[in-house]
């Protein structure tokens, strides 16, 4: 951490002297350059980095910031630092409106949407009188500032170096946050975020309104930076360099923006100036390199440059500064033995199968019960009907006498409802602590300013500490700064059961637990779900390890084809011949 | 409006359409059987109609070159991964002659050709078969070691390809544009109507092409395999489908039909080196009719692009993109409406 602090803080000061230092006024413009394209790859770094989303639009977010500027400043003498704020407010309501269109289609469809959309504005940029069609806007003033002129490439330098280190730091502050680590959950689909609360649609919008404001600024300075806007800096081609700029520099790091830009803009330029001697004419011969180059990094080095260099720095291993942090909020508890969850003839059918067949339970406080039935029996879809990822045909759930059928799955663990997924649904590059936080989702409040400003770090010091609480408990706390991809299949299940525990919940619902868990730990865990059911919490337990459900649980209910074989006590259960025939066949 | 421009107008937007109805189904095929989405498609409009302009001229076009190229690098990453694997020597000779031989008969037959000037339909051939030849090279090169990752990736991809194969054309082809001669110079009356012979050619052509592909996909077994390859890609490896040549073989149909589509047009417009990619994104946006799955709807889709661009360029000639690229978004939004969320991927 010391490390990254000195490193950040030499960085800033050599910024800080460039201009001052006899560097040709090249290098200025080339450094102002990258700059201005910095904060737009910041932006798709959050966008598609963090949250998984690709967009090719971003040079048009650029336009209308630019445009904005140049518009109001020249036709109606609008100051600079007011258009800079309507700029932002125009693109954010744009982005708004687009992202409520396009982020509700699946996977490929939004970059497809912000190809269409880039197209569109580029054309209409083109051709609107009062913008000035393809000659654009032409005599926009410096900026100035307390007097001061920046119209020099040198002045200009500062302020824009000032804004684009702010917002890489806001950036970075705000992925170690708490919306941080929803966004990040969002990247590889959203049943587990939703799953522990995060409304992702929302979580998206907000990447993506981010993304563009971060644009919009950069245009912005682009208008007073170059004096004239025109419609090519804006059109696709652009956009998609933008997103060149962010893969080659790595997608996944704040600094791998900079490291982009810096190296696109500084090879466009050289690649200018030698393609042309080359080929004898002039043209955009560098976007031959560019596209081979893209192909490229994407077969062999998907991570980008940036990945090479934090292979090289320190591993950060976060301050444990939470030990005295106040505890999070509990949630009351029913009394014990009040019906927690009651499932009444419920039904799943897709088209003409019936998976799951009216099929009626109860789970009350303080008891673990337990689902089990050959595979294919309709276990993890009753699961998911009672957590909401499908919804039922028809019956009704009830949680402590409220509804939740139909409800949305973020709904029901917001009402007390946890749970942890069959196959293991985890950000693998978060520490395994981070991972357990975001179980605790619900549980915090601060959002985006908040966590660029870090006045979130009580809250934050409040969440880790629950995390640790929990990792402790389920006997993995050593386990707790490790990437969540370096644990073996086992000890990532039990990070998932901290996970749903760390949401404080009223019923936890666990799937297939103990599967890949050594004898010792299936031992382990089975201590540490009797003392879960001794301090009244509800357990509804999907599991095929037979000596552990029967020694475990207070019933057990057995599916199958869907439907309700028997319910009863481990012993009456075992003695069924009914239950021995649908799991080994009847005798002929 | 009176009637008779509404019918040119109509006449002409179909006849686009046509057109763009080649490409969307290329792109439906494409995505079906790789899962890429691709953007260049367009390119091979381009290259098809500029090699074939060149070769007019006399010249051997840069396409040539390039295939010359693309099948030397493919066959040296053939050659590195079979010493690595350690693949008998009768085996890898025979892999590279599958890689090298096709291009080296189709270049030098063109470095052969080109100054003879032979009739127009044998230097359109030449012309269909280098560019036919480049897509399962560009799939070779540029997406089979990725052809696991994720769709977003291979999108990206696309778009390098994209920049890639448009930087070239200005390499092969220069910044000015061509215009080829008609197939068929003959003009009908029909009513108030002009019916031209390449009009009714790309009728034609695009009707045959359909038909075409309609009994490959039925009736023989490697379109079969496509077919099989696109409903489930380990279901089809585990039937001794190779993805890989199922990926070319789609690569290779993709840039036909490409290439077709820039000699149908080629005398109807003239065409720059970076035309290609806004008649390609539009067979695209009629593809997204179809949610790039359906080919009656990529082909209706592209009927209505057509028709739509050919009105809107007679009512807002300046608008006629704004216009055609802003429909894609209500149509995603229908598209996206209809099939829910779906985005369990990686």
């Amino acid at each position: 951490m010391l490390f990254r602090r000195i490193a950040l803080a030499v960085f800033v000061l050599l910024l800080a002297v460039l201009p001052l230092a006899p560097v040709p006024e090249f290098w200025i413009t080339q450094a102002n350059y990258i700059g201005l394209y910095t904060l737009v790859v910041i932006g798709l770094v959050l966008l598609t980095g963090v949250a998984g989303l690709t967009s090719f639009g971003q040079a048009a977010f650029v336009g209308m910031g630019a445009y904005t500027a140049a518009y109001l400043t020249l036709t109606y003498g609008v100051s600079p630092w007011l258009t800079v704020w309507i700029g932002l407010a125009i693109t954010g309501v744009a982005a708004l409106v687009l992202a409520r269109i396009t982020l509700r289609m699946s996977g490929h469809y939004l970059p497809l949407a912000t190809i269409a959309w880039g197209l569109s504005l580029f054309y209409l940029l083109g051709n609107l009188d009062f913008l000035g069609k393809y000659d654009g806007l032409l005599g926009i003033p410096a900026l100035t500032f307390f007097g001061q002129s920046l119209s020099t490439g040198r002045s200009f330098f500062f302020l824009l170096w000032i804004i684009v280190v702010l917002a890489a730091i806001a950036v970075t502050h705000l992925l170690d946050s708490r919306t941080g680590r929803a966004m990040r959950a969002v990247k590889g689909g959203t049943t587990m975020a939703e799953a522990m609360g995060v409304d992702t649609f929302r979580v998206k919008v907000t990447a993506f309104v981010l993304a563009a404001l971060l644009a919009s600024v950069s245009g912005w300075l682009f208008a007073h930076f170059q004096r004239t806007v025109n419609p090519s800096p804006f059109g696709l081609n652009m956009g998609i360099e933008y997103l060149f700029m962010a893969v080659l520099g790595g997608v996944g790091h704040v600094w791998g923006a900079l490291v982009g830009a810096g190296v696109v803009q500084i090879l466009k330029d050289q690649l200018q100036v030698w393609l042309p001697k080359l080929m004898g004419t002039s043209g955009n011969y560098e976007i031959i390199v560019f596209g081979v180059l893209l192909v490229l990094m994407l077969q062999y080095a998907r991570d980008g440059i940036w990945a090479f260099v934090e292979a090289l720095l320190p591993r950060v291993r976060r301050k444990v500064d939470w030990a005295d942090a106040a505890a999070l909020p509990a949630r009351a508890k029913p009394a014990h033995g009040e019906v927690v969850l009651d499932v009444r003839a419920v039904r799943k059918e897709f088209g003409g199968l019936v998976a799951v067949n009216d099929v009626s339970f109860n789970v009350r406080a303080g008891e673990i019960l337990g689902l089990i039935g050959p595979n294919g029996a309709g276990k993890s879809t009753t699961f998911n009907l009672v957590t909401g990822v499908l919804p039922a045909t028809r019956g009704e759930v009830t949680l402590l006498g409220r509804r939740i059928d139909g409800a949305r799955s973020r709904e029901i663990a917001r009402q007390g409802v946890s749970r942890t997924f069959q196959h293991v649904k985890m950000i693998a590059t978060m520490t395994v602590l981070e991972n357990v936080a975001l179980g605790a989702h619900l549980r915090g409040r601060h959002g985006v300013p908040a966590a660029m400003l870090r006045t979130d770090r009580a809250e934050e010091r409040a969440l880790m500490k629950e995390a640790e609480r929990q990792l402790q408990r389920i006997g993995i706390g050593e386990l707790m700064h490790e990437p969540a991809f370096n644990l073996a299949l086992g000890q990532q299940r039990l990070m998932e059961i901290a996970r749903a525990l760390a949401a404080d919940p009223t019923l936890l619902l666990l799937d297939e637990p103990a599967a890949g868990l050594r004898l010792k730990e299936k031992e382990s865990l089975a201590g540490v779900l009797r003392q879960l059911r001794g301090e009244g919490l509800s357990i509804l337990l999907v599991e095929h390890d037979m000596d552990l459900v029967m020694g475990l649980v207070d019933r057990v209910v057995v599916m199958e084809f869907g439907t309700k074989l028997i319910e009863g006590t481990p012993e009456e259960v075992q003695a069924s011949p009914a239950v021995r025939a649908a799991y080994l066949g009847t005798e002929h | 409006m009176d009637l008779s421009t509404a019918g040119i107008l109509l006449l002409d937007g179909v006849t686009n359409g046509a057109v763009y109805g080649l490409l969307a189904l290329a792109t439906v095929l494409v995505f079906a059987v790789t899962r890429v989405i691709f953007l260049p498609q367009g390119e091979f409009v381009a290259y098809g109609a500029l090699t074939l302009a060149l070769l007019q001229l006399g010249k051997v076009p840069g396409t040539v070159w390039l295939l010359v190229a693309l099948a030397a690098i493919a066959a040296l990453l053939d050659l590195v991964d079979a010493i690595r694997r350690g693949l008998p020597a009768a085996q890898l000779l025979r892999g590279l002659l599958r890689t090298l031989l096709l291009p080296a008969v189709v270049a030098a037959a063109t470095v052969w050709a080109a100054p003879q000037k032979f009739p127009l339909l044998v230097q359109s051939a030449l012309a269909l078969a280098i560019v036919t030849l480049l897509g399962p090279l560009v799939y070779r090169l540029a997406y089979q070691r990725l052809a696991d990752a994720s769709v977003l990736v291979l999108l990206i991809v696309s778009v390098g390809v994209h920049f890639a194969l448009t930087g070239l054309g200005l390499v092969f082809f220069g910044a000015e544009g061509f215009r080829n001669p008609p197939f068929w110079d003959a003009r009908f009356a029909a009513g108030p109507l002009m019916l031209s012979g390449q009009t009714l050619i790309i009728f034609a052509a695009a009707l045959a092409l359909i038909v075409g592909l309609y009994l490959f996909f039925e009736r023989t077994l490697r379109g079969k395999a496509l077919r099989a390859t696109a409903v489930n890609r380990l279901g089809a490896r585990l039937m001794g489908i190779s993805t890989s040549s199922a990926g070319q073989l789609s690569f290779g149909l993709a840039a036909f039909m490409g290439a077709l589509s820039g000699l149908l047009i080629g005398p109807t417009t003239t065409i720059f080196y970076d035309s290609g990619f806004l008649i390609g994104l539009k067979g695209f946006v009629a593809a997204i009719f179809g949610g790039l799955a359906s080919y009656p709807a990529a082909a209706l889709g592209a009927l209505l692009v057509g028709v739509l661009e050919s009105f809107s360029s007679f009512y807002a000639s300046a608008f006629k993109e704004v216009i055609v690229f802003t429909l894609i978004i209500p149509v995603l939004l229908w598209r996206s409406f209809q099939h829910g969320h779906d985005d369990e991927e990686e």
